[in-house]
């Protein structure tokens, strides 16, 4: 069935005509998937006057870190100026816990439907399924009203909450069809040894479960580090995390906008991802397409 | 082994027992927050709602102010556009992408890396990024003046009537690398006779991948329209960072009509039935599909093992 590994279709031997439109056709995407990052980078490191004189894609004649500095601990956002340094902590405050929980909690519940067929579990899994679908737009006074009452409202440990909350069921879907493929025997052996609910799991699942975590925490730390919207409502002042103190930044500037600070401003926020991305390499390929082929 | 209770003497119901506690947290989640705050959300579109909720029903009314308002109408019209220009780009792209890369080329590595870096970033970055490209004075525009083009236009961003295309190729940039690589796990699976059977016939190799291999890859293509589709639909990000619904109301989506309703202009009633609407517009363009072929599927692999 899978002829993955087999190069495929009749292998040109010469170089001809349309492997050289390959190749031109693929070199002028990159270009596109590359300019904004070079002209983001490049302009970050301009001084503003030339950026006022000089061209876009121009490499800088002087090369200054200013608005770097600035764009971490001097740029305002309102009447505060302490740049996007704060937002880094915060970033990391929500997106670590908001790892770890919804993969913990995904792992268990993937575990838990697919080897313990409990009733109603097929009822859970399809209104997990569902629930992914639905925007968000449709929940949100109905939580925010529910964590003003819990007082949790602008809280660290309510934004986490949320987070949790809102990824369960991609990180249940991950867990349950990559356990979808465990073989069953596996499950029933550790059974008649008189394996229980969580000793099966710690001890004959999880270590099996490397690969899967990988794809999982990479998915999860990305998607709640790039979060805006929840943030933005539920994080509170003290926990705003980068997306939102960028977005105040660049937002709240009047006249000529400083665009050297915030492009270095967007380099810094964009950072992290994009080393998780470079770092994990083939297995962010394989989280996109497990979960969404998958699903 | 310590903690290995003898779970087989126990009958049946309570053996199981522990997975259903263990869940207990994400069936309360679901359950309680998800469902009772659909539910309420639902309900209150159906009331006066302004600042507080009340339960005083007026029927449709909400409905009928919520299609009656200028900016609703452009916030749907602009979704629409949006929607169909931002899938299309990406899913046409990222097939031409995912089609070349899959011809055994050198440092195929290297060029998926690159076509799906932007997919690791923020819509809030994606978004300051692409604003900043289309500035008018110091822009693209502005470069390529300046290169001799004198009567090169890259204003989209500050004219209505353009606007929202910016929109959609800042949202190409990001999201194509997600489509691309969907559809080449697609190809990766495609079954190798076809190229057999096709140059029998005589048939060009371009020819088979415009006719032939879209529908054999359709699971692919559309588990990546709907991906993208769940995007455009809730598009929020974007919008507030690169145009913030202007100039004028000319970008207007949705999502931000919620979100306006809700924060700035404290109208339950208004922002409940919009996210109601975009509620049904999902459950229409994704769901019904969606639960269509599942059910085919189901159908289909039931009647291919018996």
């Amino acid at each position: 069935m899978n002829h993955a590994a087999i190069p495929e279709g009749p292998k040109p031997r010469q170089i001809s005509a349309s492997r050289i439109a390959i190749y031109v056709f693929l070199g002028l995407s990159a270009v596109f998937f590359l300019l904004p990052v070079y002209v983001m980078i490049i302009t970050s490191l301009k001084p503003m006057a030339e950026i006022r004189t000089g061209n876009l894609f121009a490499f800088p004649k002087e090369i200054t870190l200013d608005a770097w500095a600035k764009a971490w601990s001097g740029a305002c956002t309102g009447r505060v100026c302490e740049g996007i340094r704060p937002g880094m902590l915060n970033s990391f405050k929500i997106a670590i816990p908001g790892t770890l929980f919804p993969v913990i909690v995904g792992a268990i519940n993937g575990y838990a439907l697919s080897f313990w067929r409990f009733r109603g579990a097929n009822l859970v899994f399809t209104m997990l399924l569902v629930s992914t679908f639905v925007p968000i737009q449709v929940f949100i006074f109905p939580l925010v009203r529910m964590m003003t009452a819990t007082g949790l409202y602008g809280t660290l440990p309510g934004i986490i909450l949320i987070h949790t909350g809102f990824t369960l069921p991609l990180t249940t879907l991950l867990f349950r069809n990559f356990y979808a493929s465990v073989p069953e025997e596996m499950f029933s052996a550790a059974r008649i040894d008189g394996g229980g609910f969580w000793s099966i799991f710690t001890y004959v699942l999880l270590p099996i479960s490397t690969p899967i975590v990988i794809v999982a925490v990479i998915l999860q730390f990305t998607g709640s580090w790039n979060d805006y919207l929840f943030a933005l409502i539920f994080a509170g002042r003290e926990n705003q995390p980068m997306t939102v103190l960028l977005t105040s930044i660049v937002t709240s500037q009047y006249g000529e906008k400083e665009y050297n600070m915030n492009m270095a401003a967007t380099m810094l926020a964009a950072m992290v991802p994009l080393i998780v991305y470079f770092a994990s390499g083939r297995w962010f390929v394989r989280g996109i397409s497990d979960g969404a082929l998958k699903g | 082994m310590p903690g290995w209770n003898n779970a087989m003497a126990l009958p049946v119901s309570l053996r199981r027992l522990p997975a259903v506690i263990a869940m207990t947290p994400t069936i309360f989640f679901v359950v309680v927050v998800l469902c009772f705050g659909l539910l309420w959300t639902v309900w209150t579109s159906f009331t006066s709602s302004k600042l507080l909720p009340n339960n005083d029903f007026i029927g449709l009314e909400q409905y009928v102010r919520l299609f009656g308002s200028d900016l609703w109408q452009v916030a749907v019209v602009n979704v629409a556009v949006f929607g169909l220009l931002f899938i299309g780009g990406c899913l046409a792209l990222g097939y031409v992408l995912a089609v070349l890369l899959d011809q055994n080329i050198r440092f195929e590595d290297g060029f998926r890396t690159i076509f799906l870096m932007s997919a690791s970033l923020s819509f809030v970055v994606t978004g300051i990024v692409w604003q900043w490209l289309f500035d008018p004075t110091f822009g693209i525009q502005a470069a390529v003046r300046d290169w001799g083009f004198s009567g090169f236009r890259f204003d989209w961003l500050t004219r209505k009537e353009t606007a929202i295309y910016a929109l959609v190729g800042a949202g190409v940039w990001q999201a194509t690398g997600l489509g691309m690589v969907i559809m080449l796990a697609g190809l990766r699976g495609v079954d190798q006779d076809i190229w057999n059977a096709t140059r029998v016939d005589g048939v060009a190799r371009w020819r088979v991948y415009v006719y032939v291999i879209p529908a054999m890859i359709r699971p692919m293509i559309a588990t990546a329209a709907v991906l993208l589709s769940l995007t455009a639909i809730k598009i929020y990000d974007l919008v507030v960072v690169m145009t913030g619904g202007g100039p004028g109301i000319s970008t207007e989506v949705p999502a931000k009509y919620v979100m306006d309703m809700l924060f700035q202009r404290s109208n339950l009633g208004q922002a409940t039935s919009a996210a109601t609407i975009m509620l049904l517009a999902i459950s229409l363009l994704v769901g019904l599909p969606w639960v269509i072929v599942r059910l085919r599927q189901s159908r289909s692999a039931r009647g291919g093992s018996e």
